[in-house]
């Protein structure tokens, strides 16, 4: 068979997408596990990291698996969904925030955190104490920065009001601006700062330069990011959208701010 | 064509080499090079690339028909690419975390194709993975080189440890953030290129 004749010409073709068709779809099933493991490890650390948990003695399995459940509750009403509902060791909800079945439209108006969709369903990680109390809510929230969606979780103290940490673990926004988000010291000013003032509303933000500490409002303000105005201001809206009506609003007052009083 | 496997080898790395001569797969290295443990990373991904896919084309290359043999040797390299990329999720998450859809984009790399259609076409399977790991080390060569500059002067760190003590952490280096951002890689690779002129002036392209 000549080289260039239409015969060879297909019978290279087909032979060289079978060997590479093979090649490929043996690389993605067999590492799939793998690479599925990674992911929820990922997560798990980030949740650990978020709400202070880490211990060099233990893996970040074990500490998840003695001190945090997960949970999955229905946003609009608050509830805690049972497991026959959602399957929370099957429940992907970046992914179910996507599809119209399983999302809601946020009206533009009052989508604050720029997302569009919000999921129906959302995991809480409840943080339990030795005495198996729970000490720690774990939330997960996303909303628009300047280039990207920042990913994330947000820890909230059992009274519901004080905040205990916010980490990211997935963005795209410029690195040394924007990025700065993952400061270990622009994330050390979350913990302690309170979430809502005392008739309830949502008050924490995000500044514009820096917090006055004298300023009696500081204990709900943090300092906004040098160089990255819009990628703070985008963290100032996800964090008062999740907190606020549209996001675990419901899920916080009927759970949380009863019992603190 | 250079034919000796020493000169194969090495003549890409300053004499021929691909980013600073030839100005070819720039794309890339603008966009990884934020950090020496990304473009490190980069450079191994683009080197067994490179390697196999010269390797493969040289196999077949008096298989290939004429007709098909772009489509054939983008193949060939599209799938080595998604190996590359599944690997390093399943064994090195957060990195490749890091690279997002850089490691995918291997595939648009025009230097991986220029040397299969160029070189591999042409000739044995032993001189084309030489071509390929000389050609990968020229790349590699500049694409440490800017990581290694820009994560110094961007973050004071190299590979994540502090060389110089930043401002804002209580030292005496005020980070330039240009250099975390794209185009000082085109200042770097503008440098790179006018010493190795400067060095070897055969490569200053005559004026018309």
């Amino acid at each position: 068979m000549p080289r260039d004749s239409i015969s060879h010409t297909f019978v290279v073709a087909g032979a060289l997408c079978v060997v590479c068709s093979v090649l490929v779809s043996a690389a993605a099933v067999g590492l799939r596990p793998k690479q599925e493991a990674n992911k929820i490890l990922d997560k798990r650390k980030n949740i650990v990291a978020v709400a202070e948990l880490e211990d060099p003695n233990k893996t970040i399995d074990e500490i998840f698996s003695e001190r945090i459940e997960s949970k999955i509750i229905d946003l609009e009403t608050g509830e805690f969904v049972d497991e026959s509902v959602v399957d929370p060791t099957e429940y992907d909800q970046v992914e179910a925030s996507k599809d119209p079945a399983r999302s809601i439209d946020i009206p533009s108006r009052e989508d604050i955190a720029g997302i569009g969709r919000r999921e129906k369903y959302s995991f809480v990680y409840i943080v339990r104490g030795d005495d198996g109390s729970p000490e720690q809510y774990v939330l997960p929230v996303n909303g628009k920065g300047l280039w990207s969606t920042l990913y994330g979780f947000m820890s909230l103290d059992s009274d519901g009001k004080t905040i205990r940490g916010l980490t990211f673990y997935q963005h795209g926004e410029t690195p040394g601006l924007g990025g700065e988000v993952d400061n270990p010291d622009w994330k050390a000013q979350w913990p302690g700062k309170k979430a809502f003032g005392p008739d309830g509303n949502v008050m924490i933000e995000v500044l514009k330069g820096k917090v006055v500490e004298a300023d009696p409002k500081s204990q709900y303000q943090v300092d906004g990011l040098s160089g990255a105005t819009i990628t703070a201001k985008g963290v100032s809206q996800l964090v008062r959208f999740w907190l606020g009506e549209n996001g675990f609003g419901p899920f916080l007052d009927k759970h949380l701010h009863g019992n603190a009083g | 064509m250079a034919d000796k496997p020493k000169d194969v080898l090495f003549n890409p790395i300053f004499n021929n080499n691909p980013i600073a001569l030839q100005v070819l797969g720039i794309c890339s290295a603008l966009a990884v090079t934020t950090k020496l443990s990304t473009s490190v990373v980069m450079a191994l991904a683009v080197t067994f690339t490179m390697v196999c896919s010269n390797a493969a084309v040289s196999l077949i290359r008096k298989q290939i028909p004429g007709s098909i043999r772009i489509i054939v040797q983008m193949t060939i390299i599209a799938s080595l690419v998604i190996l590359v990329d599944q690997t390093l999720k399943a064994f090195a998450y957060d990195i490749s975390k890091q690279m997002s859809v850089f490691v995918g984009l291997i595939i648009t790399n025009c230097i991986v194709m220029g040397r299969a259609e160029a070189f591999a076409m042409k000739n044995s399977v032993g001189m084309s993975m030489l071509d390929g790991l000389g050609n990968a080390m020229g790349y590699n060569v500049i694409l440490i080189g800017v990581g290694f500059f820009r994560e110094l002067f961007g973050s004071g760190t190299l590979f994540g440890i502090t060389v110089l003590p930043l401002v804002k952490n209580g030292g005496w280096y005020q980070a330039n953030g240009l250099m975390l951002l794209s185009p000082s890689a085109f200042f770097i690779i503008g440098i790179f290129i006018w010493l190795i002129r400067a060095w070897k002036p055969a490569q200053v392209e005559q004026e018309n």
